[in-house]
C-alpha cells in the first residue's frame, strides 16, 4: 500500500502530528492535511500561558517550520472545511465542493469551546480560547487597569487568570462547583491554586453561577450572578470546557460516544478510518475504561498508535495519561486518572510551593498531581505504568526520595 | 547560527543549521530529525526530548536546572552525558555540537 493516499481532517497537534510521523516512518504516498484555520499546524498550550504574555512569537507556535510541508510533500489545505464523509466512495467532500479521494482516512478534527448558555454570551467582549485567533482577540483585551472576568475555574481559566495578572490585569473568576478544577484535581491541589492565585490578587466567587452577560453599547460590561450579584467588566473570558468535533464521524455513521470511538491502534470501526485526538474517545487499558482525553501527550500518542498501525510498524508502547500546566512560577505536572480511588497521600508542604498528592486505590498509585515537584511526577509516572505497589509511609516522607520510593 | 549534529540511536547523522536562540530540541524538530519527541513543546514538562551530549561539548554548555535533573533523573537510560534538549540554547558557540539520540524517548 506504498501509494496509499492518505487524509487527515483537522490540522491541529495532532493532525498535523500524524502527518510527520507517516513521513518519519516512510509512508510514500500522497498526505493531505485539511484545517479549517488560515495557519499551518501550531502548539495551542503557549496560547494561554508564554504567547498570552507576549514571551513567545508566532514562529514558536509552530509545530512545524512552513517549508517543512514542502521538502515532506505534505499538501495543507488551509481555511478548508470537511463537510461530508462517503465512506462507500471513500471520499472526503469539502464545503466549497471540492472532493478528495482517499485510501486511508484520520479524523483529527478536535474540540470546540463550550459556550455559556446564558443570555449576552455572545456579545462583543465575551471570548473563548482555543485558537490563535481566540488569543489573538483575547490578548488585546489584557491592558494593565482593565477588568477580567473568567468564567470557568478550570487550566484554561487558572492559565489566563495568571497570564492576564502578570499583564496587569484585574481579574476575577466565578466557578459554579465549590471549587477550582473540580472536574479535573483533587480537592488539595484546588485549595492550593485558590490560594496562590488569591494571594496574586485574583478575586474569586465559587459556587455561583452566572445567568446573564449584561451589555453596553453592544460589549459586555458586567456579569449577571444567580445569587443577583452585579460584576462589572471590561472582557469575558469563557472557559467550560470543550465538545468533540464528532459531527463529520457521526453523519458518517462511526460510532460516537462523547467522542469518536477507536481502537488502541486509534482505529474506529471501519478500518480505513482512524481518529486521534481530543476528538476520540479511546481504550486506557491502564485503568480498564474507555475516556476521552483533552492533552496534547494523548494527540501525539494516538499520532503514533495510527502511524504505526497504517506504516505497518509494530504499535507503540501504552503510555500513562499525563498533563501539564504552568501558572505563575508554578509548573503542575500530572500523570494518570484519578479512578477508583480510595485514599490520597500529600507528599510535601502545599504552603512551601511544592508538593505532590498522590491518589491511591490499595497500594497502587492511580495518579499524580505534582506542583513543582519533577521527580515526584516523573517517579510517579513510572510506578502508575508498572503497577507496581509502593509504601504509603515512603511516598509520605519527603526526606526518602523518590528514586527509593520506586525503587 | 550553529551547525549541530544530531545521531541517531542506529548510527544515522544529521548535520543541520539551526539559528541562534532556538533551543537543540527546536532545531530538531525544524528539520525533520527523527528520534526527539518533545511532547511538551519545550516546557521541561515531559522529558521526551533526551539526548546525550558529546563528552567534548559537555563543559560548553550551561549546567542544567535543578527541575531538568529531577526529570532526567527517572529518564529511560540515563547517563552522566544526559540533557534534555529544550533546556540547551543554541548559540554560535555552540557551532560543531554533537549529540546523539537514546532508543526511545518513552
Amino acid at each position: 500500500m506504498s501509494r496509499n493516499r492518505i487524509v487527515i481532517v483537522g490540522a491541529g497537534h495532532a493532525g498535523g502530528s500524524a502527518a510527520a510521523l507517516l513521513r518519519q516512518y516512510g509512508h510514500v504516498g500522497p498526505i493531505t492535511l485539511i484545517g479549517d484555520e488560515p495557519y499551518l499546524p501550531y502548539q495551542r498550550p503557549p496560547l494561554s500561558k508564554a504567547w498570552l504574555k507576549g514571551e513567545a512569537g508566532e514562529e514558536a507556535l509552530q509545530l512545524r517550520p512552513s517549508e517543512f510541508y514542502d521538502t515532506q510533500s505534505i499538501v495543507v489545505r488551509r481555511g478548508a472545511v470537511a463537510a461530508a464523509i462517503d465512506r462507500i466512495a471513500k471520499t472526503v467532500v469539502l464545503s466549497d465542493g471540492d472532493t478528495l479521494p482517499y485510501d486511508t482516512l484520520i479524523l483529527a478534527t478536535g474540540a470546540r469551546a463550550r459556550s455559556l448558555p446564558a443570555p449576552g454570551a455572545d456579545l462583543e467582549g465575551v471570548h473563548a480560547l482555543r485558537t490563535a485567533d481566540d488569543a489573538e482577540a483575547l490578548k488585546a483585551h489584557l491592558i494593565a487597569g482593565h477588568r477580567l472576568i473568567v468564567v470557568g475555574g478550570g487550566y484554561v481559566g487558572l492559565e489566563v487568570a495568571a497570564s492576564a495578572r502578570a499583564l496587569g490585569v484585574e481579574v476575577t473568576v466565578i466557578e459554579r462547583e465549590p471549587r477550582l478544577l473540580a472536574r479535573v484535581a483533587g480537592e488539595a491541589l484546588s485549595g492550593f491554586f485558590h490560594a496562590y492565585h488569591g494571594a496574586r490578587g485574583v478575586r474569586f466567587v465559587l459556587g455561583g453561577a452566572v445567568t446573564a452577560i449584561e451589555g453596553a453599547d453592544g460589549r459586555a460590561a458586567a456579569v449577571i450572578l444567580d445569587h443577583g450579584e452585579r460584576l462589572p467588566c471590561d472582557t469575558v473570558l469563557v472557559g467550560v470546557g470543550a465538545i468533540p468535533n464528532q459531527e463529520l464521524a457521526a453523519q458518517a455513521g462511526l460510532a460516537c460516544q462523547d467522542g469518536v470511538v477507536v481502537n488502541l491502534a486509534a482505529r474506529t470501526e471501519d478500518p480505513a478510518i482512524y481518529a486521534i485526538g481530543d476528538v476520540t474517545r479511546r481504550p486506557l487499558p491502564l485503568y480498564d475504561r474507555s475516556f476521552r482525553l483533552e492533552s496534547v501527550p494523548n494527540a501525539l500518542e494516538q499520532a503514533k498508535q495510527a502511524a504505526c498501525d497504517i506504516t505497518g510498524r509494530p504499535p507503540p508502547a501504552p503510555e500513562t495519561p499525563w498533563f501539564w500546566s504552568d501558572q505563575y512560577d508554578l509548573k503542575l505536572q500530572i500523570a494518570g486518572l484519578p479512578f477508583d480511588v480510595d485514599h490520597r497521600v500529600v507528599r510535601g508542604d502545599p504552603s512551601s510551593g511544592q508538593f505532590a498528592v498522590f491518589h491511591m486505590k490499595g497500594d497502587r498509585i492511580q495518579a499524580v498531581e505534582a506542583v513543582n515537584s519533577p521527580a515526584e511526577f516523573m517517579g510517579g509516572r513510572l510506578l502508575i505504568g508498572a503497577g507496581r505497589p509502593v509504601s504509603r509511609e515512603k511516598l509520605a516522607d519527603p526526606a526518602i526520595s523518590m528514586k527509593e520510593v520506586a525503587a | 547560527m550553529a551547525k549541530i549534529t544530531y545521531i541517531e540511536f542506529d548510527g544515522t547523522e544529521h548535520t543541520v543549521d539551526v539559528r541562534n536562540g532556538l533551543s537543540v530540541m527546536e532545531g530538531a524538530i525544524k528539520n525533520n530529525v527523527p528520534g526527539i519527541d518533545a511532547d511538551c513543546g519545550g516546557a521541561c514538562a515531559c522529558a521526551t526530548c533526551h539526548v546525550y551530549v558529546d563528552d567534548a561539548w559537555r563543559d560548553k554548555i550551561d549546567k542544567a536546572s535543578a527541575m531538568e535533573e529531577s526529570m532526567l533523573d527517572f529518564a529511560q537510560g540515563v547517563e552522566p552525558n544526559s540533557r534534555l534538549s529544550c533546556q540547551i540554547r543554541v548559540t554560535d558557540a555552540l557551532s560543531g555540537l554533537i549529540v546523539r539520540l537514546p532508543q526511545d524517548q518513552h
